[in-house]
């Protein structure tokens, strides 16, 4: 595109460039500000003088969370419920994907499989039933809770399904006449040719585990069974909401200036890493991912 | 190509993901009797009192009830409107911008907020809205009165509302600069040639051309009028602010979870599931019908 060199134009380029900057920052200042306080004196960041740079610079708040038992095993918790529950997502997308790919009349049934997907994504029975199924089949303060009922990422599948869908037909063909069954085809076709797509829907349910804190918060009634979102939940809001509707403004006010500012941004910080480190190698695939989801012809 | 081994392997692919929906979605769904009976926690769902439609009659009574679907409604709204508007106007912006360093950097920064959880946010924003808060601090310069935010209902909306843009305008965005570049170029240059300006081109080329995208979220964002983002509100609000910012799924949890009305809570979110799924399909035939898309 060629464009002209009016004066006019560039003063409108560097507006939209100015303004865009603004936009950046934006984003970025509530985490900045956020890593300044826990880097932040107690008494300065309890005093407001926290806006840009950290005031009165240490590592104490960082010192204590490297100490804090509790924190450390929610970090565990996590950290295994990733694993569990971001493998059974990935194994589960990848194997039931497959076979729905299959046109009807190659697989009589698949749309059978397919209604029966679609009902399951978009009603459910609600949190109580879903809370009472769990309990009653005694899975509370287990690891299982908070796997096992979002194992089928439903919405994955269907993805994945279209993704396949769109791979040419020629490769599955010459396969079969040379005598694969579906789990070849799947293993050495299908698999290392949708790399990109399925690796955007792995990192997003790696990320949904990592980030969900309200099955913990149900689901486990010990303390040392909350994975970390839920337990830096309990940090945050640490007073039930029947405590707090008994008391007045004055109180509250006082509650959040008593609160530890500079620890409790370290931790926030600490839980943000994970997520920090594998958004560089999240942010290479998932542009392309999101559009395949989104709009399709 | 329809050997009988073949199907049974794409049986056995689907069983273990079926099974587990079985357990997980489809038992829970006849947990939905608890809407008609009156539940006593701890006895067995059978041997429960059945009542009819009481739960539902009484619902309608409960005086916070109103208020809890008007801010469901208002807020949800306000997102979805907002959700379109400020993506597609900082799309348009991106791409303005021919440097592609600086709107890679951009783009980089502004999808970040999207990965990071609401307890986390929340945990800032409690720091950024508090009483010696930066928000606060920047109001004093100009010398407005210090304002506590999360406890205020004159401006909980505005901070549900405003910070669900600030998390997901950027990654909002994705779906319009890929239409975006779907716009042939040589209509740009045809229209130079015919001596168009910047306005021109955005107005009569660039705005069309994403038009049809534009008409499709809009259309599916529908099916989220009454979610206006449990996780959002669970972790920002509190009792003072319940007047303005309790909604439908914050208001279950307290009634079911907390207060164990079983038979109400669930009679409440059968309702709200039986008006989603209506506003969900009338969404995805809308989209069929004035975009032809189909998710399979």
């Amino acid at each position: 595109m060629v464009r002209s060199q009016t004066l006019s134009s560039r003063l409108t380029d560097g507006i939209i460039l100015l303004v865009l900057t603004v936009i950046a920052l934006t984003s970025l200042y509530p985490l900045w500000y956020t890593i300044a306080l826990s880097f932040s004196d107690k008494a300065a960041a309890n005093a407001g003088q926290v806006t840009i740079w950290p005031s009165g610079f240490n590592l104490t708040s960082y010192r204590i969370i490297l100490d804090d038992e509790k924190f450390f095993r929610a970090f565990g918790v996590s950290v295994k419920r990733v694993v569990i529950g971001g493998a059974i997502n990935f194994l589960l997308t990848v194997v039931m994907a497959y076979p729905l790919s299959r046109n009807a009349k190659q697989f009589p049934g698949r749309n059978l499989y397919m209604w029966f997907l679609v009902f399951c994504m978009l009603f459910s029975g609600g949190l109580i039933p879903l809370y009472i199924t769990i309990t009653t089949l005694g899975l509370q303060n287990t690891i299982w809770s908070l796997v096992l009922p979002g194992a089928v990422p439903i919405f994955n599948v269907i993805l994945i399904m279209n993704f396949f869908r769109s791979l040419p037909k020629e490769l599955d063909e010459a396969a079969v006449v040379d005598g694969a069954g579906p789990w070849y085809s799947l293993l050495r076709i299908y698999i290392p040719l949708s790399v990109p797509a399925m690796a955007t829907v792995t990192l997003f349910s790696i990320v949904g585990h990592w980030n969900s804190f309200f099955d913990g918060l149900i689901y486990m009634s010990k303390p040392e069974n909350y994975p970390l979102q839920t337990y830096i939940q309990q940090l945050v809001v640490n007073i039930t909401p029947d405590l707090m509707s008994q008391m007045s403004t004055e109180q509250l006010i006082e509650l959040m200036k008593a609160s530890n500012k500079t620890l409790n941004a370290a931790k926030l910080m600490v839980a943000m890493i994970p997520i920090l480190l594998i958004y560089p190698f999240l942010q290479r695939y998932f542009v392309s991912g999101i559009v395949l989801g989104s709009v399709k012809e | 190509m329809k050997d009988k081994r073949t199907m049974l392997q794409y049986h056995i692919m689907l069983s273990p993901g079926i099974i587990l929906l079985f357990i997980f979605s489809i038992i829970p769904m006849f947990g939905i009797v608890m809407a008609f009976q009156d539940v006593v926690p701890g006895k067995k769902i059978w041997k429960q009192a059945w009542i009819g439609w009481d739960n539902f009659a009484f619902m309608l009574q409960i005086p916070d009830i109103k208020q809890v679907v008007i801010n469901t409604v208002l807020i949800a709204s306000m997102k979805i409107i907002a959700g379109i508007v400020v993506p597609v106007a900082f799309a348009l912006l991106l791409h303005e911008v021919r440097l592609s360093w600086f709107k890679r950097t951009v783009q980089t920064i502004v999808y970040l907020p999207h990965f990071m959880s609401w307890v986390i946010l929340a945990g800032i924003m409690v720091n950024i809205l508090s009483l010696d808060g930066i928000i606060n601090q920047i109001a004093g310069l100009f010398g407005a009165d210090p304002v506590m935010f999360l406890a205020s209902n004159k401006w909980f909306r505005h901070i549900i509302i405003w910070s669900d843009v600030w998390k997901e305008f950027g990654f909002g965005t994705i779906v319009y600069l890929a239409a975006l570049t779907g716009i042939n170029p040589s209509l740009y240059e045809a229209a130079e040639i015919d001596g168009a300006n910047r306005l021109h081109k955005l107005r009569y080329i660039t705005i069309p051309g994403i038009m049809p995208t534009i008409v499709l979220l809009t259309t599916l964002s529908l099916g989220n009028v009454l979610n206006a983002g449990f996780d959002q509100i669970f972790n920002l609000y509190n009792p003072l602010v319940y007047s303005s910012g309790d909604i439908i799924d914050t208001y279950v949890y307290r009634l079911g979870l907390v207060q164990m009305q079983y038979g109400l809570a669930t009679a409440v979110g059968l309702l709200k599931s039986v008006v989603a799924i209506i506003l969900i399909a009338l969404s995805y035939r809308l989209a069929y019908k004035f975009a032809n898309y189909r998710i399979f």
